[in-house]
């Protein structure tokens, strides 16, 4: 009956057709024309993961790695999965409370989301570890996940090693281009620093599949456009952990530093900083805890003051001081001075430890007993010498003198930081005295004996003595010999610690004077009574004044005599005569490098040394002050033995040693006086005393001051 | 005359090319199935007979509706005029249950819970008996589809279970039962009522995209360009001026009241929001008066546009030849939501790119007309109602289904035909199809 609409079916064909045209059309548009959902799809689904390879490892002399890398792991949490779990048992492990677990969990959440893995606690310790992988079972949706950090196998070297730390902002920016991320680790000082191009290696990149939760599939493609993880290259140091050890141990409860360097190659066998910290410390979860204390701490462990202290060398300066007057010529090896005790030629009279006629008949003779009114004369010579015609041409020829021995300049060794310590400049000279020709050699006259305004740092006063141990050369001082698979960068960057620094043209017989002069001192001189058993030695003692307190003691030596492998320099701040604290440390130094090995007797003077206290009474009084006794803790040293990372965590909570605290309240008493404990029954009967309260609060409040002593 | 259930009579006359094309189709959405839900780290040849992954089960839907088409072959052809009548009385019936037996799944109570976890549709059988009663009713010999009384009778017949449908939140269903147009058109309903319904919908399309003030003016220009082009027509008949004037005046009250009512009080905010985002418009929900109870609660979802969006990027990062079976990203990572039914279609545009879509849809036109030719070359009026009813059902499932994940229209809920997931949908299309195989099979019959 409808026949005649036949026609119709063509029509609905062409609608059918019109609308499937339409949907090519947009197919096409989409499929083919639109770059866009390629690169949204895979923004979607395609998870870059980073893989940090492992760093580098640093070496000492004998290829003991003074850090390395270790696993630690962290106990992540996907919170979602963390369904039925034991709770109880959990907050029992890990030392928290059922409120803390919540907070926890809420946290990780916040960070990444309730379907990805969130770190629950980081870093844990070894008991830890066990205990949780026991009954892991027990808590659904928790894991162990691994990490590499930083561990130092001999708890050494902090200042020299330095740290890495996770990167900031001010970190990405400074750099930008050199493919830094956010998460990453960085060398942030020390060595780590200095060599992190090398040290880091080369990330790599793996690709995941993840999907619309974040969760990850498995590996995109098959890993084919992955990129493999180059870890990062060894470094060899000529170091020596025994010797850096016993240094690090002779410095305990004492503020100073000892630097010992091979004079052959410039190489740092040894440098200490006192205070200093145990490098674990910053690593793992130790690291939160650690770096604010040692940041505030007014003593300034983190300060390497081997490369940024600057102290006057006091008489460790003599030897050059005769160098340059011999060079000139203004003295022979015979010039005698007429010393009573007293040097009076500038007017006011400056005291010589020595007044027995003829202790300055030569220069020999003068440096043995480091007679003051012999240098003083002998740099006065150098300032006004008739050559240079005026006290200013001459001063700025024995800054020239200076400058070469190494000493007002950065030595550019390779750590961050140096300090060029100073030399004055003849210009703040016209500004103290008001113009060039107002002042004369008498105007800075104690210069002569490492006073005045010169200053050193002790890496620099080191490098003097590799300078006149090695007869007129030195080697810029390094910590870094060789890098593993060197290559022309590389070796571009240790060039210069491999190029002779000869910068005087002093003829080799005045330092075989100076050097004689130096022996005589550990023979007769100032130092007689340091002995390196086996070996003959050079040293200068030094006893510097400075304007904060007692003096410092410094010492300065070089051996063999002939043919010398170790060249160091040691301060100890506010210690008293050079001989009595500085010599001795230097001396064992020597002679565990010599002889790899120390006496029974050596070893005594090791245990009596090490637990000498020689810290400033202001520093103790203000550890007191601020609750930090635990600073006054010496770091551990477990002599010589490999010590386990996870048995630092046990020094932190180590107690005071109950006799320091003795000597800690005395002192405290004497420099901020705290309120007298209040006796238990006076206490008691002061809480029964309800009518005056304020009374009650303030007892109260001083027997907390005392508890906490 | 009855079509005798004997081996030789089994397969005489039926459509095999149809059949063909329906096995390759449910061959393709196992497919589908399979590359959404694999996973290569389980073992997926144990789980294929397992019922326990939907690849799976959609193998047994696929054998289950296997045996009812057989079924229907082998059932008389007159059956289905008889039971015409029945079958929508029971339809109707069973979607009116759905309000007391209904279970809540996906926020629409369509639903009836059956034996062994599986749920049944009854809007979508329902599809079928409107099917069967419209077919029956234009082609009894009184009714004369020329006439209006014919048109709203059959109209009717039509918006009952779609109004039901809308009852039961299901957009989707009862936008289908537009389909039916079709099979109208094709018997006589006249052809202005395509125009008006198709001027309305570009109406709608313009006051969503224009500023009012631009409109009006445009559809005065248009008028008054109409009233002076035909100027001499109209001095003969003034009637017709005052035609042209009711056509502005309606269309003014369409956007400027209509519309707004219709996205506002008709709506869901969720759905007023799909239609503005299709268009990168934003829709004020507040203004929404069903939900405004109900903000709080959608604020935490994802955004309206994600479905689209993330759909979009699926089949745009095919490209030309695809990423390959099983290498799909999206697909494997899941952005895409309700991939395995609705956005079906997206596993297969990302793994196969655009040679692999437009092979698809080349599939699926040639499919379309195919069943257009078998309707034309019906004898029974019946027949070819019925059989420009399935034509209108699956092409509006396979263009709306479609559209909506290429971002041509909005998001409303129908599966892809015999690709998507659902044993309910599979179920529908093959009876549908295979009632029509077996009218073609008599179609030397003139059946009432």
């Amino acid at each position: 009956m409808s026949m005649y609409n036949s026609n119709r079916g063509g029509i609905i064909q062409i609608i059918v057709g019109v609308i499937f045209i339409l949907i090519t059309a947009q197919l096409i548009s989409l499929q083919i024309f639109s770059s866009k959902y390629v690169l949204a799809a895979n923004n979607n689904a395609i998870f870059r993961k980073i893989i940090y390879p492992d760093r580098g490892i640093i070496y000492d002399r004998k290829k003991r790695a003074l850090l390395e890398n270790t696993i630690s792991y962290d106990l992540v949490v996907i919170p979602n999965e963390a369904k039925g779990v034991d709770t109880a048992t959990l907050c029992d492990i890990l030392k928290i409370d059922k409120a803390a677990y919540s907070k926890r969990i809420i946290d990780v959440i916040i960070k990444n989301s309730r379907v990805k893995s969130g770190i629950f606690e980081a870093f844990l310790s070894a008991e830890l570890y066990a205990q949780l992988t026991e009954n892991l079972y027990r808590f659904p949706g928790f894991s162990l996940s691994e990490r590499s950090i930083r561990s130092y196998p001999y708890n050494t070297a902090a200042h020299v090693l330095g740290y890495v730390a996770e990167v900031d902002v001010n970190f990405l920016q400074k750099h930008g281009d050199e493919g830094y991320e956010m998460g990453d680790y960085a060398g942030m000082t020390g060595l780590e620093k200095q060599y992190e191009s090398i040290l880091m290696g080369q990330r790599g990149v793996n690709r995941y599949l993840r999907d619309n939760k974040g969760k990850i599939q498995g590996p995109f493609e098959k890993g084919q456009f992955d990129t493999v993880a180059i870890a990062g290259r060894n470094l060899f140091t000529s170091m020596d952990v025994e010797v850096q050890q016993l240094a690090e141990k002779l410095l305990q409860h004492k503020i100073g530093s000892v630097v010992a360097l091979n004079p052959k190659t410039g190489s740092v066998i040894a440098m200490a900083s006192s205070p200093g910290y145990n490098p674990n410390l910053l690593t793992g979860n130790q690291r939160r805890k650690t770096i604010g204390r040692l940041l505030t701490d007014t003593a300034r462990p983190i300060y390497n003051r081997a490369i940024k202290g600057q102290y006057p060398p006091g008489s460790t300066f003599k030897p050059m001081g005769a160098l340059i007057a011999l060079d000139e010529g203004l003295i022979t090896p015979s010039f005698g001075y007429n010393c009573f005790g007293l040097y009076t030629s500038c007017g006011d009279p400056r005291k010589c430890e020595h007044h027995n006629a003829g202790h300055a008949a030569n220069l020999q003779l003068a440096l043995a007993n480091s007679c003051n009114s012999y240098f003083l004369q002998v740099f006065r010579m150098a300032i006004d010498n008739p050559k240079y015609h005026n006290a200013k041409q001459g001063y700025l020829k024995w800054k020239q003198y200076m400058n070469s021995f190494g000493l007002g300049r950065k030595l550019g060794i390779d750590l961050p930081s140096e300090n060029r310590a100073s030399i004055p400049d003849t210009a703040q000279y016209n500004k103290d005295f008001g113009g060039a020709k107002y002042w004369n050699s008498c105007y800075m006259l104690t210069l002569g004996i490492g006073q005045d305004r010169m200053t050193a740092t002790p890496l620099q006063l080191a490098n003097a003595m590799a300078f006149i141990a090695n007869k007129g050369y030195y080697y810029t001082p390094h910590f870094i010999d060789s890098v593993e698979e060197e290559d022309e960068l590389d070796k571009k960057l240790l060039q210069n610690f491999r190029v002779k620094q000869e910068v005087t043209k002093i003829p080799t017989e005045y330092f075989d004077i100076i050097k004689e002069g130096m022996h005589d001192v550990t023979v007769y001189g100032t130092a007689a009574f340091i002995k390196v058993p086996g070996h003959e030695f050079c040293a200068k003692t030094g006893t510097a004044q400075n304007p904060h307190g007692k003096n410092h003691s410094l010492f300065v030596c070089f051996a063999p005599k002939d043919n010398p492998k170790i060249a160091v320099a040691v301060i100890v701040e506010n210690a008293g005569f050079g001989a009595t604290w500085a010599g001795p440390i230097a001396g064992l130094v020597i002679e565990k490098y010599l002889n790899d090995t120390l006496t029974k007797e050596s070893k005594t003077k090791v245990d009596y040394l090490s637990n000498v206290d020689l810290m400033p009474a202001a520093i103790k009084a203000w550890y007191v002050r601020n609750n930090k006794t635990e600073m006054l803790t010496p770091i551990e040293y477990n002599n010589y033995e490999l010590a386990d990372i996870w048995d630092m965590e046990m020094l932190s909570e180590t107690a005071p040693v109950a006799a320091k605290i003795d000597t800690i309240k005395k002192l405290d008493t004497a420099a901020a006086p705290v309120q007298p404990i209040v006796p238990p029954n006076k206490n008691k009967k002061l809480k029964e005393n309800a009518l005056n309260p304020t009374l009650k609060k303030k007892k109260v409040t001083s027997k907390k001051n005392n508890v906490s002593i | 005359m009855s079509a005798s259930s004997n081996n030789n009579n089994f397969s005489k006359g039926t459509d095999l090319a149809v059949i063909l094309l329906y096995l390759i189709m449910v061959a393709i959405g196992i497919m589908c199935i399979f590359m959404v839900e694999y996973n290569p780290n389980l073992d997926w040849s144990n789980s294929f007979l397992t019922a326990k992954t939907n690849y799976s089960k959609q193998i047994y839907f696929a054998i289950f509706c296997g045996f009812v088409a057989i079924f229907i072959l082998l059932i008389d052809s007159k059956l289905f005029t008889a039971l015409a009548n029945i079958s929508y009385v029971l339809g109707i019936l069973l979607m009116l249950a759905t309000f007391i037996l209904g279970k809540n799944i996906n926020g629409s109570k369509s639903w009836i819970p059956i034996a062994g976890g599986f749920n049944l549709q009854p809007a979508e059988l329902c599809k079928i008996f409107t099917a069967l009663i419209l077919a029956k009713f234009i082609s009894k010999p009184e009714t004369d589809f020329t006439k209006l009384k014919s048109h709203i009778v059959a109209g009717i017949m039509i918006a009952l279970p779609a109004v039901l449908s809308i009852m039961q939140h299901e957009m989707g269903l009862a936008l289908v039962y537009s389909a039916f147009i079709f099979a109208m058109y094709r018997e006589g309903l006249p052809p202005v009522i395509l125009v008006i319904l198709l001027s309305f919908a570009i109406l709608v399309i313009a006051t969503l995209l224009l500023e009012p003030i631009t409109l009006a003016i445009i559809l005065t220009a248009i008028a008054g360009l109409f009233i002076a082009s035909m100027l001499k027509r109209f001095k003969r008949n003034k009637n017709n001026i005052l035609i042209v004037l009711a056509i502005w005046m309606v269309s003014f009250g369409t956007v400027r009241f209509a519309v707004p009512y219709i996205f506002n009080n008709v709506f869901e905010c969720y759905q007023s929001t799909r239609i503005y985002s299709m268009i990168g418009k934003e829709y004020d929900c507040s203004m929404n008066k069903k939900s405004a109870s109900s903000t709080m609660e959608r604020k935490t979802k994802k955004p309206d546009d994600y479905n689209v969006k993330q759909s979009k990027i699926a089949i745009g990062s095919g490209g030309f030849w695809g990423r390959g079976f099983l290498k799909g990203t999206q697909t494997r990572g899941k952005y895409v939501p309700e991939q395995h039914t609705d956005f079906i279609f997206t596993s297969l545009g990302e793994a196969f790119g655009f040679v692999g879509t437009f092979t698809f849809l080349a599939l699926y036109l040639f499919f379309l007309f195919r069943l257009i030719r078998i309707a034309e070359r019906q004898r029974s009026t019946f027949s070819r109602v019925y059989a420009y009813s399935v034509v209108g059902i699956f092409f509006f499932h396979i263009a709306v289904n479609i559209c909506m994940t290429i971002g041509l229209f909005p998001v409303v809920g129908i599966p892809l035909p015999l690709i998507s997931y659902g044993g309910s949908s599979l179920l529908t299309f093959t009876a549908l199809l295979f009632i029509l195989l077996r009218l073609d099979a008599d179609r030397q019959m003139v059946l009432r």
